[in-house]
């Protein structure tokens, strides 16, 4: 104020008052520019350290549109479009929860207040088995020995991208065991890939554009948005299931969802399943498998079979696979490719081994290219290639893993029953598809999420909210159960019990 | 019964699935098949093809075998198998904070100290492929355009811009000041992808070059950098081979620049680094980002989940690259024997008549048959390239599959062999030279 008033005098005649204005404006402005520009770095010797590890969701994602917007004017480097998306998909309570079990974790006895982990479907109940066979067989199984040479040529070297020929061999040998013996699998039609999750994205580069989509069954896994979704471009459109016939799959829903789709001008190119289904843990039937070998030839679109659970079986049903059935019937195989991995069936998930086994010569030549951007490391190609091939071993780690399997989820059912908690019928998996509608305030996704938030935060045990999964009905939640000892279940019920002690109905319990 | 009628049968694939982006139609691919179907062997198939178109290192494996045996416990978790379950189970993308932590170190090591690295800063991938790829995703939406220097490595090609779709626009450089990259060319290369109408992301460069054998000049990463501040894009520096330069003090890396700098300007530069050069570990998989952009380490840490580093493979190495009396001993052994190499098929090379750019790092050398050429073209190259590959029986990568603009140049591999096979090579090399002299001299 005190310099435009001066000015006003210095700068007589009409446009005084204006100039005046402008003038000590426009030296503001430069001056802050010549400021801004001139400022003296703080020396650093360090460079700077990023914030922390990991930042409020919604501060990121505004922080990402706030550069896109000043990109120009400040000179902050802009990042695509694709990576801001990214950003958007953490702020599912599955991501949420996983973070905040993972940052107190519960231990029985260095930290028995920590967050119970039920949220991620690991199985821990075989290590000991693993370990074992670990000690008497590991020695030098990694560097291999050559003539009594130590040899680290062999694994050091360029390998095949999509994986050795050796461990396709113990792959296809081990997916026959695993899945009952039904169906033998061709080592040649095996890809290996860093994990399932990038099994299931080189799928859907191979098989649709972006724009297109896949049908998919509710309630689902929910990395299946991140797998299908983030870089590919690829739409899923979700086809419901209802608790009325146990969240099964039917036709006339697959059909329905087609048709709408295909209304709204986006082209359907494939179904994706989890067969055992996650986070439900049911099978589908020889029939249900024929009918949509069946809708899919009709439709001429893929089918993707995930069955990474199928050595997780406690049920008295037989696992079915894809293959099994395609074996048997006239269909098309050309449609049909199966995702498998070792994450979960063999509990390795940190070893990163993925299958993509495909009967069509055209996904199999682009998917075997695109490994290099997903390949198995090659001392684990080794430890594997021995492992899988101790024929012993996995017939024991089998039969084992499913007793063990049988026995917990009895326990833990019977448990959740004791709450008053109902369970849907359920034949594998690592986990039980619960039924908590009747403790939610209101029967809505709001309702739902308020009890995960009051069991996270209340009860200290993360599970995965079915709104997560997408599934339309609310108040259904995923526990994983194998990552418990037996001792541990009797807490998770007190904490459920508490956490909702309230609610009358537990109160009612029979 | 109805009679079926027949539908198109063949369900249809994605454009990425058909499409040819992958390159493996190209020279550069089909040498390898000549190989794969005819391998040279210093004993059982002395007539066959010699490798020389694969930048491995295989000059110093036994170094790493040494420290293997004497170290049984990182391949095994040890007696009991201490730690197992605990690796086993680990997918976090964060990645092993120890291995982080290793990486980290080795990196300042390979710099002589000259630059420091952040652990939080460094992303983990499977291999430098799956690092570059991540990178183009996050800094470019499809239909935008990376600058890329020329001559470069051919699998850019594919890295870059296959699922991507982003587009590589050239930024031309040439023999008359070998090779190096001037503020006129990326400033040409930057109005090219305009008048194409594509929008510039980012400039990605290679140092030690990828296939020139030569690092770049600390005045020439500064004048990139002022480009890149200037035009508001990224810069992507591919260090894989920065462990490999002959001499210490010849390689500068941008994480220098930027020091010097006080890291102003650095939220737009992006390191990429491997094992699969520098400690010869292809097959391992193990590739990092190391970036000083927030935003882009987070969002290139989700998105490494498509691409993660088997968690033993991390255990494994963060044990071997902490101990500091191993990878002093390593880096120090190993230039020295890549600079053996080089001087080798150098010397060799030039009692042949045939010169080489003048090269200081790397697993190859940028030789110039252009007085070979029956005419200066692309196909005159490759009319040379085929002789070589059939009659010489070597595979050696030709410039035109590098997008080099001036033809005749090659690319050789001298790592890949033992030195046995090294001299084999050069023998063949030495005849064929004499051939052709006594064949333009009856003519």
């Amino acid at each position: 104020m005190r310099l435009i008033v001066p000015l006003q005098g210095v700068v007589q005649g009409r446009g005084g008052l204006i100039l005046g204005s402008l003038i000590p404006c426009a030296l503001f402005y430069f001056l802050q520019l010549y400021l801004k520009r001139h400022r003296s770095p703080k020396p650093q010797s360090n460079p700077p350290s990023p914030t922390t590890s990991s930042p409020k969701l919604a501060e990121m994602t505004r922080t990402s549109s706030r550069s896109n917007l000043f990109s120009r004017s400040i000179g902050q480097v802009r990042i695509s479009s694709r990576a801001i998306s990214i950003a958007k998909l953490n702020e599912s309570p599955y991501y949420i929860g996983l973070d905040k079990a993972s940052e107190d974790p519960y231990d029985r006895l260095s930290n028995p207040d920590g967050v119970i982990q039920l949220g991620l479907s690991e199985n821990r109940l075989c290590f000991d088995l693993i370990e074992k066979w670990m000690s008497e067989n590991l020695g030098h199984s990694i560097t291999g020995r050559d003539n009594g040479e130590l040899n680290i040529n062999g694994i050091a070297t360029y390998q095949p991208f999509d994986g050795t020929m050796e461990l396709k061999l113990a792959m296809a040998g081990f997916m026959s065991h695993i899945m009952g013996g039904a169906v033998t699998f061709e080592p040649s039609q095996v890809v290996l890939t860093a994990g399932a999750t990038p099994a299931i994205e080189t799928l859907c580069f191979c098989l649709a554009d972006q724009g297109n989509a896949f049908l998919v069954p509710t309630p689902y896994y929910p990395g299946f948005d991140r797998d299908v979704k983030f870089r590919t471009g690829v739409e899923l459109i979700p086809v419901h299931c209802r608790s009325t016939d146990n969240f099964a799959l039917s036709i006339t829903a697959l059909d329905q969802a087609f048709n709408q789709t295909r209304k709204h001008g986006t082209k359907i190119r494939g179904i994706l399943l989890s067969n055992p289904a996650n986070p439900v843990g049911n099978l589908l039937s020889w029939e249900m498998l024929y009918a949509i070998l069946d809708f899919a030839r009709e439709k001429n679109i893929h089918v993707i079979s995930d069955e990474i659970f199928a050595g997780s079986m406690y049920g008295n049903e037989e696992f079915v696979s894809m293959a099994e059935v395609l074996d048997s019937e006239g269909f098309d195989k050309n449609r049909v490719h199966i995702v498998y991995g070792l994450s979960k069936d063999l509990s390795l998930p940190g070893f990163r081994v993925g299958v993509i086994y495909s009967f069509n010569e055209n996904v199999l030549a682009a998917a075997r290219k695109l490994t290099r951007f997903s390949s198995v490391s090659a001392p684990t190609q080794r430890l594997l290639v021995s492992m899988l091939s101790d024929a012993r071993f996995i017939k024991e780690y089998i039969k084992t893993n499913k007793r063990r399997l049988q026995n917990m989820h009895a326990l833990f059912v019977a448990g959740l029953k004791g709450l008053n908690i109902r369970c849907a019928d359920s034949s594998a998996g690592l986990y039980c598809w619960a039924d908590m509608s009747k403790l939610i305030s209101s029967y809505s996704e709001k309702g739902e999420l308020e009890l995960w938030d009051k069991l996270l935060n209340v009860g200290k045990i993360n599970v995965t909210p079915g709104s997560a999964c997408h599934c339309i009905e609310p108040g259904w939640f995923r526990c994983c159960f194998t990552t418990l000892a037996e001792e541990d279940i009797p807490v998770v019920l007190e904490r459920i019990r508490k956490a909702v002690e309230n609610t009358t109905d537990l109160l009612n319990s029979s | 019964m109805a009679i079926e009628i027949e539908k198109p049968s063949s369900v249809r694939l994605s454009k990425v699935a058909i499409s040819k982006t992958h390159g493996e139609d190209s020279p550069y691919f089909a040498g390898w098949k000549a190989y794969d179907e005819n391998p040279y062997d210093e004993i059982h198939n002395q007539s066959g093809v010699i490798q020389m178109g694969l930048a491995e290192n295989q000059v110093s494996f036994d170094l790493l075998e040494k420290y293997l045996e004497e170290h049984h416990e990182v391949s095994s978790w040890g007696k009991g198998a201490p730690g197992f379950r605990e690796n086993a189970l680990f997918q976090d993308y964060h990645g092993l904070k120890s291995f982080r932590q290793a990486m980290a170190n080795f990196m300042e090591q390979i710099r002589g100290g000259k630059a420091k690295f952040d652990p939080d800063r460094i992303v983990l991938t499977a291999g430098a492929t799956a690092a570059n790829e991540l990178l183009t995703f996050i800094l470019a939406d499809p239909g935008d355009a990376l600058l890329v220097p020329t001559p470069y490595y051919p699998g850019f090609d594919r890295d870059l811009r296959w699922r991507t779709g982003v587009k590589i626009v050239p930024i031309h450089c040439n023999s008359s000041n070998n090779f190096q990259i001037t503020p006129e060319a990326l400033e040409a290369a930057y109005q090219s992808a305009e008048s194409m109408d594509l929008k510039v992301r980012g400039v990605l460069i290679t140092n030690p070059s990828n296939p020139l054998g030569s690092t770049i000049q600390s005045s020439v990463l500064n004048d990139i950098l002022d480009f890149a501040v200037h035009k508001n894009i990224h810069l992507v520096s591919d260090e894989i081979y920065s462990g490999s330069t002959f001499s210490p003090s010849e390689f500068v890396s941008i994480a220098e620049i930027l020091r010097n700098r006080n890291y102003k300007d650095a939220e737009r530069v992006h390191i990429v680094y491997s094992l699969s050069k520098d400690l010869g570990l292809p097959g391992f998989r193990v590739g990092t980002i190391y970036s000083y952009n927030d935003d882009v380490v987070t969002t290139a840490r989700r998105m490494s989940s498509f691409t993660l580093i088997s968690s033993q493979t991390q255990h494994l190495l963060a044990c071997m690259l902490s101990n500091h009396e191993f990878t002093q001993n390593y880096i120090k052994t190993n230039r020295e024997r890549l600079n053996k190499r080089y001087d080798m098929i150098i010397q060799g090379l030039k009692k042949a008549g045939i010169e080489c750019l003048k090269g200081n790092a790397g697993l190859f050398c940028w030789m110039n048959l252009s007085p070979l050429l029956n005419e200066p073209t692309r196909q005159g190259e490759l009319e040379l390239w085929n002789i070589i590959l059939n009659q010489v029986k070597l595979n050696i990568s030709p410039g035109s599959s590098c997008h080099c603009s001036e033809p005749g140049w090659f690319r050789v591999c001298f790592a890949n062999m033992s030195e046995q096979t090294l001299r084999v090579a050069l023998q063949r090399i030495h005849k064929f030279m004499e051939q052709r002299k006594v064949c333009s001299v009856n003519q």
